[in-house]
């Protein structure tokens, strides 16, 4: 049986972790690559950079640091952010990335998606999907709303259909972050992380508002996702992962505890 | 030197950086020279059967491959490179490289995971193996260990050849082999320190051979 991923994302702007890295013994690391690495040896399963660079030199600097890791960390990880066309999945693949992640470039343009499966395997392509809680209208059946450029701009898209519709055209793996719950650390938006994974054959991830181990018990028991999206809850030393494993491995939740 | 086959088969540079890694010569080839001088063979590949094998075919490296084994020069094959050395695949109906009796097959959509629900496929992320005969390749691999997984067939060979067994949906074959043939279905260059512990195993058995 397949064991419950648990993901860390890091956030990278121009090369460096947007916000220090705390460890236990207070060490602060602002570079991605060493953070990647204590992460991996840690036993984190997959690891998500995130990169928030908008000048061009940036996206050069970032394709050095996922070769910096590509040499070092020897689990799957995906690069985010910034990337709108099949040369940037290609650039990013080479310089050794497993996957790659599209979320705004693929609501404006969803053949990305297709044409990234087609070209590199759908294993490759994660569609990542901001959602905000909206009134159930004949627009928006579900009651979630698909929003991009971080939650600032709601396109009138129904989350449900468009996890369905990424599905179709080719995705792997959807990476679901909750507006609502991000940031809240009171844990994943259950109802939302549920209702797609039950109705798409595609792992989902759920993202936003882990706090607590017990949220990940949750987000992949009652939530039924395959992998949990952590952050700030071992960015600062409140968690680490191996705490985290056992914590899960105690609620009889399958993670992999030999790395 | 290890000879990393170089068929057009996806991402052979992530095999490359694991050995690069371990310090353990290697090279990428698609040299007939390099290949049959070699002290060990690593098969890998992702992608679809039928055009691996038309490519192997068009370049005469799958005959190159099979006088490789025949001169018992060391072989370890990797997700793709596990599934067609066997006979034949359900993936493009293709017929594979046969040095291993067996086939390939496709999850089938209606399997359930353990846990009763319906399997993604796919089969990927982490997963467990259970060894089923002595292999030299998991020397010091602890048996709860996980490897990393993405495949939507998988490799069925005639049961002598069955070295381990994981669960997705149905008991498959994952490691399958005889003296000097082993193959993988999961990603060791991708499956943390067992998979590099695997790799390294691999490389010691060539050097002492």
């Amino acid at each position: 049986m397949l064991s419950k991923r648990i993901i860390p994302c890091l956030d990278v702007r121009d090369g460096k972790l947007t916000k220090g890295i705390k460890f236990k013994d207070n060490v602060d690391i602002g570079d991605p690559v060493e953070t990647a690495k204590i992460y991996y040896e840690q036993g984190a399963d997959e690891i998500v950079f995130y990169d928030i660079t908008a000048s061009h030199e940036g996206r050069s600097i970032m394709l050095k640091v996922v070769e910096k890791v590509a040499a070092q960390i020897f689990i799957p990880f995906s690069v985010g952010g910034g990337i709108s066309s099949i040369e940037d999945m290609r650039a990013v693949l080479l310089a050794g990335a497993e996957k790659i992640s599209i979320n705004s470039a693929a609501v404006k343009n969803p053949s990305l998606i297709s044409e990234g499966a087609e070209a590199f395997g759908s294993q490759c392509i994660v569609v990542g999907m901001d959602v905000l809680n909206v009134p159930v209208s004949s627009q928006i059946p579900s009651g979630y709303e698909v929003v991009i450029h971080g939650g600032r701009k709601p396109m009138g898209i129904d989350a449900l259909w468009w996890a369905q519709e990424v599905e179709k055209l080719g995705a792997g793996e959807i990476c679901l972050n909750s507006i609502d719950a991000d940031g809240t650390k009171e844990g994943y938006e259950l109802t939302l992380t549920r209702l797609i994974a039950e109705n798409v054959r595609i792992p989902v991830i759920a993202s936003g508002g882990a706090g607590h181990p017990e949220h990940m018990v949750e987000a992949v028991s009652k939530g039924k996702a395959s992998a949990a999206l952590i952050a700030s809850i071992i960015h600062y030393g409140e968690w680490s992962i191996p705490e985290i494993k056992k914590y899960m491995h105690n609620q009889g939740v399958k993670v992999r505890l030999v790395w | 030197m290890l000879a990393i086959i170089d068929y057009k088969a996806g991402n052979l540079t992530s095999v490359k950086r694991a050995l690069d890694y371990l310090e353990i010569p290697n090279k990428i080839t698609a040299s007939a020279q390099d290949i049959l001088q070699s002290r060990g063979i690593i098969f890998p590949g992702v992608g679809a059967a039928g055009s691996a094998m038309q490519h192997l075919q068009k370049t005469h490296l799958g005959k190159v491959l099979k006088e490789a084994v025949a001169k018992d020069i060391p072989l370890l094959g990797i997700c793709l490179g596990c599934q067609i050395i066997l006979d034949f695949s359900e993936e493009n109906k293709t017929h594979t490289l046969g040095l291993i009796p067996g086939k390939c097959l496709r999850f089938q959509e209606d399997l359930t995971e353990e846990d009763g629900s319906p399997i993604n496929i796919p089969h990927m992320g982490w997963n467990q193996v259970t060894l089923k005969k002595d292999c030299l390749l998991f020397e010091g691999i602890e048996p709860e260990a996980e490897f990393y997984f993405v495949h939507s067939y998988y490799p069925a060979p005639e049961k002598e050849f069955i070295l381990g067994t994981s669960f997705y949906g149905l008991e498959f074959c994952s490691v399958l082999g005889r003296e000097n043939l082993w193959a993988v279905q999961f990603h060791p260059e991708k499956s943390g320190r067992p998979g590099l512990t695997l790799l390294k195993n691999f490389y010691n058995y060539v050097r002492s051979k």
